[in-house]
């Protein structure tokens, strides 16, 4: 199958991006200044990230598609205000998570961002559960670059006037150049910023107008390091079909008001799971000196029997160490509880850490 | 001093005396990235020709550092342990790896000048 390229690619090529294939997509994992530097940036100023690769799902209906959408999501849509968005995620009958996602309530509809990988089975699953009834579009025709960082919100306000005014979770229509972008407060590195949703042919002159305004593109490699200082769950290492949100410690992403009534795919299981609690947990994990515990690591107790695994692990560039994210048996999830890494043949030692590592800073409002 | 010799696996190598000082490469350095972690042999150890001998790691993976001559290990450079970033910033010369005493200098034949070197590494990343 070809690779697939994104409406950016170009302007990738042109900063010097080493590139690697993510989901069919040829995407940059660094440019020349690196991934630390590149980490370091978005922390400290602005870093623009081509995520065009991810699904954008408009699904658009009206009261009727709110009741449908909440036999599928976990979610208090009914009083979900327009414009604003809740992360969730999209479950099998055993709450298995097939992806998490976001999604925005829209004036007509929902968009929801799906992951890469993902993006056609939701599409299928979704059309599936939905028989057809509403017109759903994954669209082709736009990318979605996301901004981030503490000089985010200047330099995109300068670009487009009002995002200043969104508060963080939510979305909405702006005029650009004829055009409408839709922006949303969110993104995926722990820092205050924007996604933008932009039409294809004028998203490299866009981009190039925020590059202009002091903000750096930014690969996929440091968005991993950020996500995982940030505490975020990443699909297919955090997340699969073998995981539940309870078990990922992701609770609070489901609303209460599901929770006693259930009636959504995967409620018997998650409500189950609440009330018994998960066999095993995802946690922060950090390990004692440099040593970098990389996924599927072996996490071992003090007397050294086995209690779970590593999901991601990495060097946390603004903690200056390394950092990982985990399963373990729930009695050693304890924050300060001391473990085992294996690597490389040899035990060493590391502790239950609370997440996130990296404080986040979001401009929160009142939803 | 010889010369500068190269591994297939982008190792540099100089020898003073019986010792042998070794490294990885620029190139190498500019295909892992920025490097956040390095494991060296125990000094007073003994290493095999073409066997492992040390660990690098990017913010990405995990890569072995291997060893393009045997002997023993007489030394070992500290500084790149407590800060990897050294690697990144002079890998060819003040963050060396280790130091061997060689038992066989014959081994350095099958090694790779300067020249063939950046030919090898110019074709093996294209």
């Amino acid at each position: 199958m070809e690779i697939k390229k994104t409406s950016l690619n170009k302007l990738h090529q042109d900063s010097q991006a080493k590139f690697v294939e993510f989901a069919g997509y040829e995407m940059p994992i660094q440019y020349s200044r690196g991934v630390i530097e590149e980490h370091k940036f978005t922390r400290s100023h602005a870093g623009i990230f081509d995520v065009s690769h991810m699904g954008q799902l408009f699904i658009y209906g009206n009261e009727n598609l709110t009741s449908d959408l909440e036999k599928i999501f976990p979610l208090d849509l009914k009083n979900l205000q327009q414009n604003c968005s809740k992360y969730s995620f999209l479950m099998n009958e055993e709450a298995g998570i097939y992806d998490d996602l976001i999604i925005t309530k829209l004036e007509d509809g929902y968009l929801i961002i799906l992951n890469a990988a993902c993006k056609e089975k939701d599409f299928e699953i979704l059309s599936d559960i939905l028989s057809k009834k509403y017109k759903m579009e994954l669209s082709n025709d736009r990318a979605l670059v996301a901004i981030q960082g503490p000089k985010a919100v200047e330099i995109l306000n300068e670009t487009i006037n009002g995002v200043q005014n969104l508060t963080f979770m939510t979305g909405d229509w702006f005029d650009y150049n004829g055009q409408k972008l839709f922006v949303t407060r969110s993104g995926y590195t722990g820092e205050d910023g924007f996604e933008v949703s932009i039409p294809n042919d004028l998203a490299e002159e866009f981009t190039k107008s925020l590059i202009k305004k002091g903000a750096e593109l930014i690969g996929l490699g440091a968005r991993d390091t950020l996500r995982l200082e940030a505490g975020l769950c990443l699909y297919g290492h955090e997340l699969d079909l073998n995981k539940t949100p309870v078990e990922a410690n992701l609770k609070w992403a489901i609303s209460k008001e599901r929770l006693s009534n259930g009636g959504f795919v995967g409620s018997d299981k998650i409500i189950n799971q609440i009330k018994e609690g998960a066999k095993q947990i995802r946690v922060g994990i950090k390990p004692e000196g440099r040593l970098i515990a990389r996924e599927k690591t072996k996490i071992f107790n003090e007397t050294e029997l086995p209690i779970g695994e590593i999901t991601s692990g990495t060097f946390g560039p603004s903690i200056n160490g390394p950092i990982a994210m985990g399963y373990v048996d729930k009695e050693f999830s304890k924050i300060d509880t001391k473990i085992l890494l294996e690597v490389r043949g040899k035990k060493h030692p590391a502790n239950i850490c609370k997440l996130p590592f990296y404080k986040k800073s979001y401009v929160k409002g009142v939803n | 001093m010889s010369e500068v010799k190269f591994s297939k696996e982008h190792e540099w190598i100089i020898l003073e005396g019986d010792v042998a000082t070794i490294g990885i490469t620029q190139h190498a350095t500019e295909m892992l990235g920025d490097i956040v972690f390095a494991e060296l042999p125990e000094k007073g150890s003994n290493v095999e020709k073409d066997g492992t001998a040390g660990v690098v790691e990017s913010t990405k993976a995990a890569s072995d550092v291997y060893t393009p001559v045997s002997g023993e290990v007489v030394d070992i450079n500290q500084a790149i342990v407590d800060d990897p970033a050294k690697i990144n910033e002079d890998p060819e010369g003040t963050a060396w790896f280790f130091k061997l005493k060689m038992k066989d200098i014959s081994e350095l034949d099958s090694l790779m000048n300067k020249e063939e070197y950046d030919k090898f590494a110019k074709e093996s990343s294209s």
